[in-house]
């Protein structure tokens, strides 16, 4: 790619506000000119809403759990659990372009800090702390972690990282299994719930296993959060560096974007929301064993971020739902097959090939922005159409 | 530390047993990523049909469980390499197919490739787990070959199956490694490796060439199934998941893309980590099979002998 269309990519990353036709150009064409301008008006008035928006967001995403009922609800948190980790994935994949297939053992890092951390069954502790007050210790050490797994392999060629990535789940999950001082396969019991007293009463709010229903909003504030966070450092220098690098490394790296250093960012980013997911299984479920996170779970969050559409956070949140959410609600509803295969294993076939598909045939997955279609196809075609004047190097 | 000396000889054989497979499934993987520059994940489903085709043929539809001798053994082990050789390389051919040559067709980016080649493996690996193929149980491999111990190496015993997979592996290497370099054929795959729109400017058929190396590594894939399968005496739907991961390990570690990298990688990787069992505990192979992925890709990312089918 010469350097003046790299500079016209980076050029339409301008922001304005997002159309109809960023997410689903095939129905904003067929839409009448009345119809389209007024859902692109309402996109408008969605954007010019500010930090509201993310209030907004969390007030639908926490009223969910309403119409489902306590039984429902089970199923809901799980599904948030890995939500918040397909947002994390997003960033090291869909932003910054690094195929992490090994996501899940950072997950692993969260869970097992907090149960070496609080009063549990661990054999060894090397601190007792309130489970709130191991949060920070959570992320940190995942994020940690990811630092130093990325700074040497983030160096190289980017194909070889999912293959340490995928290594590196499986090492620490041997890892876990062997060591005694985690209780090797048996695994951790007995972690502690959170409670929350509010201040100035004595009211305490029990997240335990009695309030399925109640765990569902800590979630959905770290959902909000991450999805604030997210959306601020993807507008930010250091999302379009990300994009840049993206896009062509080398042009990136000619252009004075500290690669490595953007990339570990990425790296350092999805591991800590990764370890924040971990805390939350770990203080909800109130169990780990090495079990509980086979490196079928990394691919699982992955499906989910490709499925759902890469780059996008609302796509990564839509494509936890499908990959995690459906199957267990399929199985409450007591559908155990779905053609002949059965729900929980024969998933895993389905999305593969779904990955296979969307790969083929719409490759910035079911809620893609136009400028991402176009670039994971490769043709710089529908970026030539989009850009404006073309502008040279200055 | 309390190191186990004793079991030396037997950790040596099987080592180097188990890395003559890893280099036969790297094959696989070190050609196509020659050629396409793609880490084929599904290469550890496609290795895995080898073991399945030869469980259905012998063991499901003909029931041959029962030891053979003579002619009939020697036959059908070499029915058995057809058999699956064609199984895998079929099935690698198909996948190129339908899944990677649309993505190249349109010049898809590379990230769309791996993410691809992730589905494909966890499809293939995942419909065989289905009850209408293998399901979740794991199978006895048919057992037409006895076990027997056939020669003693170093003070280790090692039976027939171990020594017909060492034979073969090394027949293979020499096979291929004669296929690659003196061959029209091995001339165009290693001209596609080298730069692929130069062979295509000079009349090279690029996409029957990138079906001639999916063919040539699924066929030697297996060929490795069916061998590993034999030598472990099992098969089931995950059969390739360690092998594939480790076999990829003993590829980048020769140097991936190069056909001898591979046998050096593999043979390596295998002592390794059965050597390591003798001072650390053996629940610790996989960990240390993995580190030694990344100690070499930190500190020699191109591999023992380096890159490249074409480097010679």
């Amino acid at each position: 790619m010469s350097a003046s269309t790299f500079v016209d990519r980076m050029r339409t990353r301008q922001k304005k506000a997002s159309t109809l036709e960023d997410f689903l150009p095939g129905l904003s064409r067929r839409l009448p000119d009345g119809v389209r301008s007024v859902v692109n008006q309402m996109f408008g008035l969605w954007a010019s809403l500010g930090f509201l928006r993310y209030l907004i967001a969390g007030a639908l995403l926490a009223s969910i759990a309403l119409p489902l009922g306590p039984s429902k609800d089970e199923v809901l948190v799980r599904t948030g659990f890995f939500a918040l980790a397909a947002l994390g994935l997003n960033v090291v994949v869909g932003l910054a372009g690094l195929l992490d297939l090994g996501y899940v053992a950072f997950f692993m890092i969260g869970a097992y800090t907090v149960g070496l951390m609080t009063e549990s069954s661990a054999p060894v502790h090397p601190l007792i702390l309130d489970a709130w007050f191991v949060l920070p210790l959570a992320v940190a050490i995942a994020m940690i972690t990811g630092i130093i797994l990325g700074t040497p392999t983030l160096r190289l060629r980017g194909d070889y990282l999912a293959i340490v990535t995928l290594g590196f789940h499986e090492i620490t999950r041997q890892t876990a299994k062997n060591l005694g001082v985690v209780n090797g396969s048996r695994g951790i019991f007995a972690i502690p719930a959170p409670d929350f007293t509010i201040p100035g009463t004595s009211i305490t709010v029990d997240f335990g296993p009695l309030n399925p229903e109640l765990y569902w909003f800590v979630l959905v504030v770290f959902i909000v959060l991450a999805l604030f966070m997210i959306s601020r450092l993807q507008d930010s220098r250091i999302g379009r560096s990300w994009e840049a690098i993206r896009e062509d490394e080398v042009a990136a790296a000619s252009m004075g974007i500290p690669v490595v250093k953007m990339k570990l960012y990425a790296f350092a980013i999805g591991a800590s929301t990764s370890g924040l997911a971990g805390w939350a299984l770990a203080t909800k479920v109130g169990f780990i064993n090495p079990n509980t996170f086979p490196l079928l779970s990394s691919i699982l969050v992955l499906c989910a971020v490709v499925i759902g559409g890469i780059g996008s956070s609302l796509g990564a949140l839509v494509g936890a739902a499908i990959v995690f959410g459906l199957p267990e609600m399929l199985r409450e509803l007591g559908t155990n097959e779905i053609l002949g295969f059965d729900v929980q294993t024969g998933r895993i076939a389905i999305f593969g090939l779904l990955l296979v598909l969307l790969m083929i045939f719409r490759p910035g997955g079911f809620i893609s922005s136009t400028r991402r279609r176009a670039e994971l196809g490769g043709g710089g075609a529908d970026i030539a159409e989009e850009s404006v004047t073309p502008v040279l190097v200055e | 530390m309390d190191c186990n000396t004793g079991a030396f000889p037997n950790l040596f054989v099987t080592g180097l047993i188990l890395g003559m497979l890893y280099a036969l499934i790297a094959l696989g993987y070190t050609m196509v990523y020659g050629v396409l520059k793609l880490i084929n994940f599904a290469h550890d489903a496609i290795f895995m049909i080898g073991a399945a085709s030869i469980f259905y043929l012998f063991g499901v539809w003909f029931g041959l469980n029962e030891p053979t001798g003579g002619v009939v053994l020697v036959s059908l082990i070499a029915v058995g390499f057809l058999v699956s050789g064609l199984a895998s390389g079929g099935s690698a051919v198909l996948l190129e197919r339908l899944a990677y040559r649309p993505l190249r067709r349109r010049g898809a980016a590379r990230l769309s490739f791996l993410i691809a080649a992730v589905g494909a493996s966890f499809f293939i690996t995942y419909l065989f787990q289905q009850d209408f193929l293998l399901g979740t149980s794991e199978h006895n491999f048919p057992g037409f070959m006895a076990t027997e111990s056939a020669l003693t190496i170093i003070g280790a015993q090692v039976n027939n199956r171990r020594v017909l997979a060492v034979l073969t592996a090394v027949a293979l290497f020499l096979i291929l490694d004669f296929f690659v370099n003196k061959t029209r054929s091995g001339r165009s795959i290693r001209a596609v490796a080298q730069d692929i729109d130069a062979a295509r400017l000079m009349g090279v058929n690029v996409d029957r060439v990138v079906a001639l190396t999916f063919f040539v590594g699924g066929f030697f894939g297996g060929i490795a199934g069916f061998l590993y399968g034999m030598v472990f005496s099992k098969v089931a739907w995950n059969l390739g998941f360690f092998p594939g991961i480790k076999a990829f390990t003993a590829a980048v570690l020769g140097g991936i893309g190069n056909v001898r990298g591979a046998l050096l990688g593999g043979v390596t990787l295998g002592l390794v980590e059965n050597l390591s069992t003798l001072c650390i505990g053996a629940e610790w192979k996989n960990p240390i099979a993995f580190s030694v992925l990344v100690l070499v890709l930190i500190f020699r990312p191109t591999g023992i002998l380096g890159e490249g089918l074409s480097a010679r």
